[in-house]
């Protein structure tokens, strides 16, 4: 049995309901949480809870054409936690996060190793339509992309293009409060996105993300073009949102991680190989990775010694 | 305020007295700001191509501005409400206007866009959006595309005329299909170009959302590139509309009165009728040419303005 969304046969636009109800079927399935201890061997500590998995991804590895980009990647994404994902540039951390949605099939010589299980299905399988996995999967960018339309358009586009069109204000207004920036733009809903500010920009765009009412935002740097006030916004979005949604960030700034998110993912450079890919060394609660790193390379990350 | 004895300004005296004392022989001092030596030479070169581009560019406006200018002198007279609203005369011989040349070249026109724009934009699109990066025959289709570019449009004429023409007659619509000849890789590559331009980053959110490709293209990615299309269909269809040699193949052999119907027979239209007027023996013909060339200009204009009018405002709407 699989949510039956998924299929590219199915027609989305019927409403939340089925989908809320193939949601819960998922997770009466795939709540059978993996108690084995963690073996430092394999890429470190994996937590172990009662949470359900959204993401189930073993053995992970990508490769560009003949180079390898990321390799030897384990670890579960739980639903409902602000999950990080930090390491040094080159790491592997954006392609991690964009095979989660497969904004990588486009790139040239993309191949994906391993296996990577979203609510106990496979995501690369080949019944698995990408449209369909986006609309489940939402990303926002690390530049602000908003659409050359008005403010309310840029929200209302996807819902109007997927079938969601009833009470399509309510929804525009909904998103935008969730993202913290109706207040600031209810009197110009009919204005260009383009004349906001970078940092209204970006909540634009986890407005856009939110208003399908996705089951995952993935957020790739969000708030590395921002300055420092646009910045501490975004974060406390990101606190408010998880509740609702599973939230995967990718940072550079390790303050951000500590900040918002439950638990932290480090990537780095794998020193044990000769060719230069990524991989993850550590995994676990946010407090654990940034107090008690158990890998050295993570302590030497963390504490600011490398990087 | 209390100036030194001597009247200079405190400020200006100290690096000058310091000037002095370092300055004697020494000419490659860096106090020394004036060209010299091999920086002269490059500054010569300099001027020299400024002032050669700058005469360029003044030339071919100079070259527009006498062509304007002499199509208006030799116009202005024949032009009247008259030469605007009545058809030429039905035997030929002096007096009367152009009205049906008007309407017809501007019938001939919009079908031939109607033809051409939507094929273009849309191999524009193939090309852009949906085309593998080693597709095979994207690159077929963009050596097609500029090599089309590139054909004479006599050879467009006559190939026309033999798909169309011979064995049926002349029509208006010949002539349509030969101008979307013509027009149609002007306005695809002209979009390709512009499609290219719409930052990557958009074509991303819109994938990140879960909307299908094509509503992708329709709703974010050509909205995005309009105002560069529409830029680059009009100077195609502004350039089709003056086209002559086509329409002397396909659509030259018409009776003077008006036709709205553009199939079945010929139809009047500006370029072939300047051409024959300035053909004719009589004198007063040849001014009424040069008054058919500046109504051909001043349509053209017109179309080009009210187009780039349109865009500004729709643009204003959306860009903020």
């Amino acid at each position: 049995m699989r949510p039956s969304g998924m299929r590219p046969s199915d027609d989305e636009p019927s409403g939340e309901s089925t989908d809320q109800s193939a949601r819960r079927r998922v997770r009466i399935q795939t709540s059978t949480p993996d108690h084995r201890p963690a073996s430092p061997a394999t890429n470190g500590i994996q937590p172990t809870s009662g949470r359900e998995a959204v993401f189930d991804i073993t053995d992970m590895s990508v490769s560009y054409g003949e180079k390898p980009a990321l390799a030897w990647t384990t670890l579960k994404i739980d639903r409902n936690l602000a999950t990080a994902v930090i390491g040094p540039s080159g790491c592997g951390k954006s392609t991690f996060i964009r095979s989660l949605n497969r904004m990588n099939d486009s790139i040239p010589g993309f191949k994906l190793g391993g296996k990577i299980l979203y609510h106990g299905q496979d995501l690369y399988g080949s019944a698995v339509n990408r449209v369909e996995v986006r609309r489940r999967i939402g990303m926002v960018f690390q530049k602000p992309n908003p659409f050359p339309k008005s403010i309310f358009d840029n929200v209302a586009w996807a819902p109007r293009n997927l079938g969601l069109k009833a009470d399509l204000d309510a929804r525009v207004e909904r998103a935008l409060r969730d993202a913290a920036l109706w207040d600031e733009v209810k009197d110009r809903l009919r204005e260009s996105a383009l004349g906001l500010s970078g940092g209204q920009q970006q909540r634009l765009c986890i407005a856009r993300a939110i208003a399908i009412e996705p089951d995952v935002v993935l957020l790739d740097e969000p708030a590395s073009a921002l300055d420092p006030i646009a910045t501490a916004s975004i974060e406390d979005l990101i606190s408010t949102l998880k509740s609702r949604y599973t939230i995967v960030i990718v940072t550079h700034n390790m303050q951000q991680a500590a900040r918002v998110a439950d638990r932290t993912a480090f990537f780095s450079l794998d020193s044990t190989s000769s060719a230069r890919v990524g991989t993850l060394i550590e995994y676990g609660d946010t407090d654990a990775i940034f107090r008690h790193p158990s890998d050295p390379r993570t302590r030497d990350y963390v504490t600011g010694r490398f990087g | 305020m209390s100036p030194l004895p001597d009247g200079t300004d405190p400020v200006d005296s100290a690096p000058a007295e310091s000037a002095m004392e370092s300055a004697p022989a020494d000419s490659t001092a860096p106090a020394d700001l004036t060209a010299s030596g091999n920086l002269r030479r490059r500054a010569a070169i300099s001027r020299v191509v400024d002032a050669s581009a700058t005469a360029s560019a003044l030339l071919a406006v100079a070259v527009l501005g006498v062509l304007v200018f002499g199509v208006v002198k030799q116009g202005a007279s024949s032009l009247s409400f008259d030469f605007l609203t009545e058809n030429p005369p039905q035997f030929g011989g002096p007096g009367g206007g152009i009205a049906s040349a008007i309407v017809g070249t501007v019938l001939i026109v919009t079908l031939a866009a109607m033809m051409a724009v939507p094929i273009g934009v849309l191999a524009a699109l193939y090309l852009t959006e949906f085309a593998g990066r080693r597709s095979g025959f994207a690159r077929v289709l963009k050596m097609a595309l500029d090599l089309m570019q590139g054909l004479p449009t006599v050879v467009v004429g006559l190939f026309v005329f033999g798909l169309l023409v011979a064995g049926h007659g002349n029509s208006g619509f010949a002539g349509s299909v030969a101008l979307a000849i013509v027009m149609l890789p002007l306005i695809a590559r002209s979009s390709q170009e512009v499609l290219l331009l719409v930052p990557h980053s958009l074509r991303e959110a819109a994938e990140a959302l879960g909307v299908s490709r094509w509503r992708t293209v329709v709703g974010v990615i050509l909205p995005a590139a309009l105002s560069g299309i529409v830029t680059g269909s009009i100077l195609a269809i502004a350039r089709a509309a003056g086209e002559t040699a086509p329409l002397l193949f396909v659509d030259s052999l018409y009776t003077p009165g008006v036709q709205l119907n553009l199939f079945g027979h010929a139809v009047p239209n500006i370029p072939v009728m300047i051409f024959t007027l300035s053909e004719g023996a009589d004198p007063s013909g040849v001014a009424r040419a040069w008054g058919a060339a500046l109504v051909l200009l001043a349509v053209i204009l017109a179309a080009n303005i009210g187009a780039r009018v349109l865009l500004a405002r729709s643009r204003r709407r959306t860009m903020g």
